[in-house]
């Protein structure tokens, strides 16, 4: 070995020499099979892995690979901030890759979880992250105490170098021997408070690869040979093709074959293929033209005639029966029977639908010795295991490639979709690689959408003005009649709720629907948020309440709620004294433990035209490591929920969904969207909250519950476009 | 059918039907693929290119429509990234996922070839068609206020 002595200085000049063809920050994933390493785990350098993290380079570099996809919360560069931090190395040293799910799995799961969903990166996995930095650390050091024959707590690992007296080498120096050592025992983590990255507002890695139109998505995929399939599911979820006729359309151009896709009866989980006819051609938009024109009939099944009325008419009676009873207390019913003031109230909520902005898709190459699969999944083990399935195949023999995603919010969770089914399915038989791409129509009415609900509320309000009894019923349609659907049940949310009323009984029911439903970001929160939150609000004016000073003191003694309302009240300048027209309204809901705030302004003109001011949101989700993600992610789960509420909704109609392109499902645009100010109110406690959903669910109430400070008018369902807000 | 289309400078023969949008020749006929798909319809802009400076949805445009026009889309916009929109897109930390951004920023660079200083409302107007699910929109305001410093300055 040699003993390097460089100061500091020289260290950092040397480097950056070295480093000077080396890109740093984020490597791309390649969307082009011609690029394809036979063992996709080796990083784009010639480093040294010191563990399945962490490679440390001969150039002064160092390559994180990044287990968890990248669909614009940020997760690449928080996975690197973590690792970064307890390893101590410059930052813009940093050069980051995607891990691969076939070692992942090969191993054992080596990356312990591939999947990202849950606002889980920071919030559940940060613990083994950091560990993988603090190990690399801590053998480095180690190697470098065994060389220098000193004890390893005179070695200091600092910004790349390792110092002890007056010898100093650069990690790289040492990370050979530093692989191959095994600590008597791993390290503890850094605590909040002892970071010199962590907690400091850093650019994303990603960013720069988003503005010339490189970043690749997996709908990009470009494979040698590959051909296109447009598909088409039963329009009315589970029917069945009778049949089709490919006469018609087999002599229009570039159109190579017609596919049936056979759902598996039995098989109604999310991944599982729906019946569906697929058009091969050797383009999509050849393939998706022939489609359209193709000829088919068919079997609608059983729910052909199904609509959002007759679904919120079983709703509403189901909520009127006794249900599965989530929190028991016969003194809430006796009191909410007999109480002198009663206040009751229903509230609705429609279908709604991911509609990330890249359509479903996946690419699969299916060849004698392995299969590759590019797909916008958001757990691209999942996806392996789901082709391997499709395709009787070894896990081993397939690769999945991960690309950047255009946009998750949960429909891309548990390996996602179909899709991937359908491609390995259509590549299997035309022996080519495929690329399947859903319309966009296909992709609303064929996503797993999330869940319609009706909940009944009552409570019962004492001498004081505060609540004394409160009594729930709350129902969701699910597929399957599912009862939980991520963390939530149909009453998460309510049953969550945090006031400390005396007397809470909550009961829950869930309906079947042939409608596929599945996890949406802030699942459960996100419908749930909106019907405590303007319940409590009821609450607060029946008994005299001011509702921001009603729930400061409904949660006396829970410090956190504590923290975020009265920063809330800080920041927002809450007031109840606005002109008519003209009103202000908060609301807070917890979801994946971190716990937010919303304050909306809203203003509504005489003939009912509704513009949202401003919101302002507070979260605490206990620490924050990246707070320049976090507030883009608090800013977009804003726009995002209150999108939903304002003008989203689907409409089912004859058993399918009627709106399934943006003339019709309508997204917030930027010209009703309102001017976002973000706080973090951060408790450091034991709590370690996500931040990539929380900010969403109470926005819809606070904007609500700011319509009825200005007009007069309570909203009890959304969107909040079919209400007449007009006064005088 | 051949067609024969200039996109950011270069001449490319291309075999498809003259009524094929000009997205899927861009993306699929060529091999740009910064320009996206995202409805079909013209409802959400994440196709935008230019046809000789103005923004047009790509996925509503015949190929047959653009022949003999300059056709520029995200990846022509500037060779390196420098195009002050591009500039205070990075500066602003404007993407989350990033899928619609290349239609949100050809739709910004339109906007500001003609209006230096836009208002508020001119940004609103301008950008209404671009869609952003990640919710993006107050970043896109400042970063169109940025990339307007960047330009005059």
């Amino acid at each position: 070995m040699t003993n390097v002595n460089l100061s500091r200085r020289a260290f950092i000049q040397t480097s950056v020499a070295a480093g000077g063809g080396l890109l740093l920050g984020f490597h791309m994933p390649s969307a082009s099979a011609a690029k394809i390493e036979p063992t996709p785990w080796n990083t784009p350098t010639s480093g040294v892995e010191v563990n399945a993290w962490l490679t440390v380079d001969p150039n002064g570099g160092f390559t994180i690979r990044i287990p968890h996809t990248e669909m614009g919360q940020g997760g690449i560069t928080s996975v690197a901030m973590m690792i970064a931090e307890e390893l101590d190395v410059p930052w813009n040293k940093i050069q980051t890759v995607f891990a691969d799910p076939n070692r992942h799995l090969r191993n054992n799961k080596e990356y312990k979880v591939m999947s990202t969903h849950g606002s889980q990166l920071v919030r559940l996995q940060h613990p083994h992250l950091m560990q993988a930095g603090a190990s690399a650390r801590e053998r480095l050091k180690e190697a470098a105490a065994q060389a220098w024959g000193v004890p390893r707590d005179q070695v200091v690992a600092k910004q790349g170098v390792l110092t002890s007296g007056a010898k100093s080498a650069p990690y790289a120096e040492f990370a050979t021997a530093a692989a191959k050592i095994k600590l008597d025992k791993e390290p503890e983590i850094k605590k909040d408070g002892e970071w010199w990255l962590l907690g400091t507002p850093t650019q994303r890695l990603d960013i720069p690869h988003k503005v010339n139109g490189s970043a690749e998505y997996a709908i990009d995929t470009r494979v040698p040979g590959m051909v296109y399939a447009a598909v088409k599911a039963c329009p009315v979820p589970w029917g069945a093709v009778k049949s089709f006729n490919f006469e018609a359309i087999k002599g229009r151009p570039g159109v190579i074959a017609a596919i049936e896709l056979k759902a598996v009866p039995g098989k109604e989980d999310q991944p599982d293929m729906q019946n569906a006819v697929a058009v091969v051609a050797d383009s999509w938009y050849r393939a998706k033209t022939a489609l359209d024109l193709l000829p088919i009939e068919w079997d609608f099944g059983p729910n052909a005639n199904v609509s959002s009325a007759d679904m919120l008419a079983i709703g509403r009676k189901v909520v009127e029966e006794k249900g599965i009873v989530s929190k028991d207390s016969p003194q809430a019913i006796e009191l909410v029977a007999n109480g002198k003031k009663v206040v009751s109230a229903q509230y609705e909520r429609p279908f709604e639908t991911h509609a990330r902005m890249e359509p479903i898709n996946a690419t699969v190459h299916v060849q004698d010795d392995r299969v590759d699969v590019w797909s916008p999944t958001q757990d691209q083990s999942s996806a392996v295991l789901l082709v391997a399935d499709q395709l009787k195949r070894d896990p081993k023999d397939v690769y999945a490639h991960t690309m950047f995603l255009g946009g998750g919010f949960g429909g891309n969770g548990a390996g996602g979709t179909a899709v991937t089914r359908q491609a390995a399915e259509i590549s299997r038989q035309v022996k080519r690689p495929v690329k399947v791409l859903w319309s966009r129509e296909e992709d609303i009415a064929q996503d797993k959408q999330r869940m319609m609900s009706v909940a009944k509320l009552s409570a019962s309000i004492g001498a004081n003005g505060l609540p004394e009894a409160i009594v729930t019923r709350a129902m969701w349609f699910s597929k399957g009649k599912a009862n939980q659907i991520g963390p939530a049940t149909a009453d998460y949310g309510i049953t969550t709720m945090p006031y400390i009323i005396p007397n809470r009984h909550h009961e829950r029911q869930n309906v079947e629907t042939h409608i596929p439903s599945s996890t949406h970001r802030a699942p459960g929160a996100n419908q749930t948020g909106f019907i405590t939150e303007c319940f409590i609000d009821e609450l607060a004016l029946a008994g005299g309440w001011n509702p921001l000073d009603w729930r400061i003191e409904m949660t006396k003694g829970l410090a956190d709620h504590q923290l975020v309302l009265n920063m809330l009240k800080d920041k927002a300048g809450y007031r109840t004294d606005l002109r008519r027209g003209e009103g202000m309204g908060v609301a807070i809901v917890e979801c994946h433990e971190t716990i937010a705030a919303a304050c909306a302004t809203v203003s509504v003109s005489r003939r009912g035209q509704l513009t949202v001011e401003k919101i302002v949101v507070v979260a605490d989700p206990g620490h924050v490591i990246n707070p320049h993600a976090g507030r883009e992610q608090m800013e977009g789960s804003v726009i995002y929920e209150l999108g939903h509420a304002w003008m989203g909704g689907l409409d089912i109609q004859k058993g399918r969904v009627a709106n399934t392109n943006f003339d019709s499902y309508n997204l917030m645009r930027i010209d009703q969207a309102p001017e976002i100010e973000t706080h973090f109110a951060l408790s450091k406690g034991k709590r370690w909250g996500g931040l990539g959903e929380p900010a969403g669910p109470p926005v819809p109430p606070a904007v609500a519950n700011a319509i009825f400070a200005a007009t007069g008018k309570r909203i009890r369902s959304t969107p909040f476009r079919l209400h007449d807000l007009s006064w005088s | 059918m051949a067609v024969t289309l200039t996109i950011n400078g270069t001449s490319h023969n291309v075999d498809v039907e003259p009524e094929t949008p000009l997205l899927w020749v861009i993306r699929d006929n060529i091999g740009l693929t910064g320009t996206k798909y995202g409805c079909g319809i013209s409802r959400c802009g994440a196709c935008t290119i230019h046809i000789d400076g103005k923004p047009v949805k790509a996925c509503q445009t015949a190929a047959s429509a653009a022949v003999g026009k300059q056709v520029t889309t995200i990846e022509g916009l500037s060779k390196d990234s420098t195009h002050p929109v591009q500039v205070a897109w990075v500066e602003v930390g404007v993407p989350q996922c990033g899928y619609c951004q290349s239609g949100q920023i050809m739709s910004a660079a339109a906007l500001l070839a003609t209006r230096k200083k836009p208002s508020d409302r001119e940004i609103d107007a301008a950008m209404a068609d671009n869609i952003c699910r990640c919710g993006t929109y107050p970043r896109i305001k400042a970063g169109i206020r940025r990339a307007s410093e960047i330009a005059g300055s």
